[in-house]
């Protein structure tokens, strides 16, 4: 019942934090929103007995990412683009849409909710592991291990991708 | 099977293995070599290394899954792995004098084509969602930022932009449909959720659901009506050698992922998908059409005909039996000789000062270089499906294999559309030999291109001819894959 709870209290807020984050005209307000979505999700991953994701969720998301995000904010001219019109002249259509299809959704759940149980999860890796970030461990370097390893190289090809594409131009060019 | 990891597993992903290492040493290599030109014959070396490593997987015939089930070799993903290569070896090949008139010849570009590649020999491998969309990702990620490579040309930016912001929302709806599988099936390998869903009803709403995202986001991923508006756009856009390497081999790994997940891990659900893809067949081929006859640029004219193709790939899948699964490998093996033959040649239209994208470039071409012009218009022929080229030999076996399965409406459509395909091929092939050059300035033809216009009219006509050898390759890919 508390797990319940809890899921209402996180999912509401996390849902009405993302749509201040996009409707927010000031960028610093927007970014504060956002670290209160993440954390909300945190706190969802936390109820489910996620702690390690909950973890990362935090530290990677609003302790990395957010606050990179601040530091471009800080240094880009908040005030000017304030006042700046925004181009998002389809939010009208785009408000249809997602209506419909969160309409969708809900119908479709809705539906399935007797048939949708999830299934159980494969057996657990490591037994009377002491949380799970033993297990999450367990699970990169065994089964997961192939995709563990590409994702290095996926990783790479971001960080160069967005060198390439953000560099200034070279003497020679 | 239980084994995570055998050493012999190394021995699996060789081919991968060997583009991930040159892909590395291409970056590093960026900062020794002056000559950014070499840069490229390293990558090729890399290509033909991966190859050779392929070959050798299926002389001794190893058929294996690896890593405890997480990938499979077989000659499925040898075939399309194959495809992959070759189209990337191409569009490296016609790449090279190109970027120089582009200014913006560096390293990270064949680097980036080497990863791209890799990610799409794990697509084409993966029986495991996780695998499967590491891989895609990889592919998508390396695309974005080779369709923005041309930095300070606009369009390029734009198309890099919009490319990478729709192909971040289908990602996530793919992924959506993909959690969807493993809460139902409590898996993510292929073999297991199809059988946790032919354990549930047909008409299941969760797994309705699961299949209608997962059919969103690899509909966008091939390009198909309605997920196709992307295409246009970031095929004008990218550097012409780049629209090269997306039509063929994106497209045919987008395809290697579709034929797996749907042959397989989705296959119980055939009746309720088959209805959905021939629509979006239908739409993609007619839309696909009826809008390039409108198009005044050469690379938007060939984006919405490469949207009507994979129109055409789809009748494959829709008809699931022999024949359509032996078409969709050979259809894109085809299509990438005949398409990077095509895209050569507008390669080469592109010189100093002259953009050599609108479709009055071509006119005169017959009477100042009679040799491309002629070769343009058996590559056009074939992707017309015009016989005796290996364009023909395709569409045949799709055609044949979608009324073999009774689906004679979709048949008759698709012959109707591939008539229609045929007016805008020739409104290039009127301009080339009908009117008068416009234009003065000679043709660019390096090396590079030439080797890949030879290879591509080599195999276009021989294929053609004698298809026989082809046809046993791909019927044994994919008989012992599924």
């Amino acid at each position: 019942m508390l797990e319940l709870a809890l899921f209402y209290i996180f999912g509401t807020i996390a849902v009405v934090s993302a749509i201040l984050v996009i409707t927010q005209h000031n960028v610093v307000h927007s970014a504060i929103f956002l670290a209160g979505t993440l954390l909300s999700v945190a706190g969802i991953f936390l109820a489910l007995n996620a702690e390690f994701l909950a973890g990362v969720q935090v530290i990677v998301y609003v302790g990395g990412i957010l606050v990179l995000f601040v530091f471009v904010i800080m240094l880009i001219a908040v005030e000017r683009s304030t006042f700046e019109r925004q181009f998002n002249r389809q939010w009208k259509i785009a408000l249809i849409t997602s209506a419909i299809l969160i309409g969708e959704l809900v119908y479709v759940v809705y539906q399935g909710r007797d048939t949708f149980v999830l299934a159980e999860p494969a057996v657990p890796l490591v037994q009377g592991a002491a949380g799970n970030s033993q297990q999450v461990g367990m699970g990169l370097y065994t089964t997961y291990l192939l995709p563990f390893e590409i994702a290095s190289i996926l990783l790479l090809v971001a960080i160069v991708g967005a060198v390439v594409l953000a560099k200034k131009k070279t003497q020679t060019e | 099977m239980d084994q995570f990891f055998q050493i012999q597993d190394i021995g699996a992903i060789a081919p991968e293995l060997e583009m991930a290492i040159f892909g590395m040493i291409l970056l590093v290599a960026d900062l020794l070599i002056e000559q950014k030109r070499k840069l490229g014959w390293i990558a090729l070396v890399g290509i033909g290394c991966s190859a050779s490593f392929l070959v050798l997987q299926r002389l001794r015939d190893v058929d294996v899954s690896a890593y405890g089930g997480m990938l499979v070799v077989d000659p499925f993903s040898a075939f399309f792995k194959f495809i992959f290569l070759l189209g990337a070896a191409l569009s490296i090949a016609i790449s090279l004098k190109y970027l120089d008139i582009e200014r913006e010849n560096h390293g990270e570009y064949y680097a980036l084509i080497l990863f791209a590649t890799m990610g799409m020999m794990f697509m084409a491998s993966a029986v495991d969602l996780v695998t499967l969309y590491i891989g895609l990702e990889t592919m998508a990620i390396a695309t974005y930022v080779l369709v923005g490579f041309l930095r300070n040309n606009q369009r390029s930016n734009e198309a890099s932009i919009k490319y990478f912001l729709l192909g971040a929302f289908s990602s996530g709806i793919l992924l959506y449909g993909m959690s969807l599988l493993y809460g139902i099936s409590g898996s993510t390998k292929f073999v297991e959720i199809a059988e946790a869903l032919s354990r549930r009803p047909l008409t299941d709403p969760i797994s309705l659901m699961a299949m209608i995202t997962l059919l969103a986001g690899m509909f966008f991923k091939i390009a198909a009506v309605p997920f196709h508006q992307w295409t246009p756009d970031a095929y004008e856009g990218a550097p012409t050698s780049i629209t090269a390497y997306m039509s063929v081999a994106v497209k045919a790994a987008s395809f290697a992922m579709m034929v797996r997940v749907f042959m397989v891990a989705i296959y119980p659900l055939r009746p309720e998908w088959v209805p959905i893809m021939s629509v979006v067949c239908v739409l993609t081929m007619t839309l696909g059409n009826i809008a390039a006859i409108t198009q005044s640029n050469i690379k938007r004219l060939l984006a919405y005909s490469s949207i009507s193709h994979a129109g055409y790939i789809l009748l494959g899948l829709i008809a699931g039996n022999e024949t359509g699964l032996v078409a969709i490998p050979m259809y894109l093996l085809i299509y990438t000789f005949t398409n990077i033959g095509v895209w050569a040649v507008v390669v080469a239209l592109r010189r100093k000062d002259v953009i050599g994208e609108h479709v009055d470039d071509m006119s005169g071409l017959f009477f100042k270089h009679p040799v491309s012009a002629i070769l343009m218009l058996i590559f056009l022929l074939s992707l017309a499906g015009i016989p005796p080229t290996a364009g023909f030999i395709a569409k045949y076996f799709l055609f044949a294999a979608a009324i073999e399965t009774g689906h004679n409406v979709l048949a008759v459509i698709a012959v109707l559309n591939a008539a229609i395909s045929i007016y805008f091929y020739f409104r290039i092939v009127v301009a080339m030999f009908m009117r008068e050059a416009t234009e003065k300035t000679g043709l660019v033809y390096s090396p590079g291109v030439l080797t890949a216009l030879g290879v591509a009219i080599l195999f276009t006509i021989f294929i053609g001819i004698y298809p026989d050898p082809l046809i046993t390759m791909a019927r044994q890919a994919v008989v012992m894959a599924f």
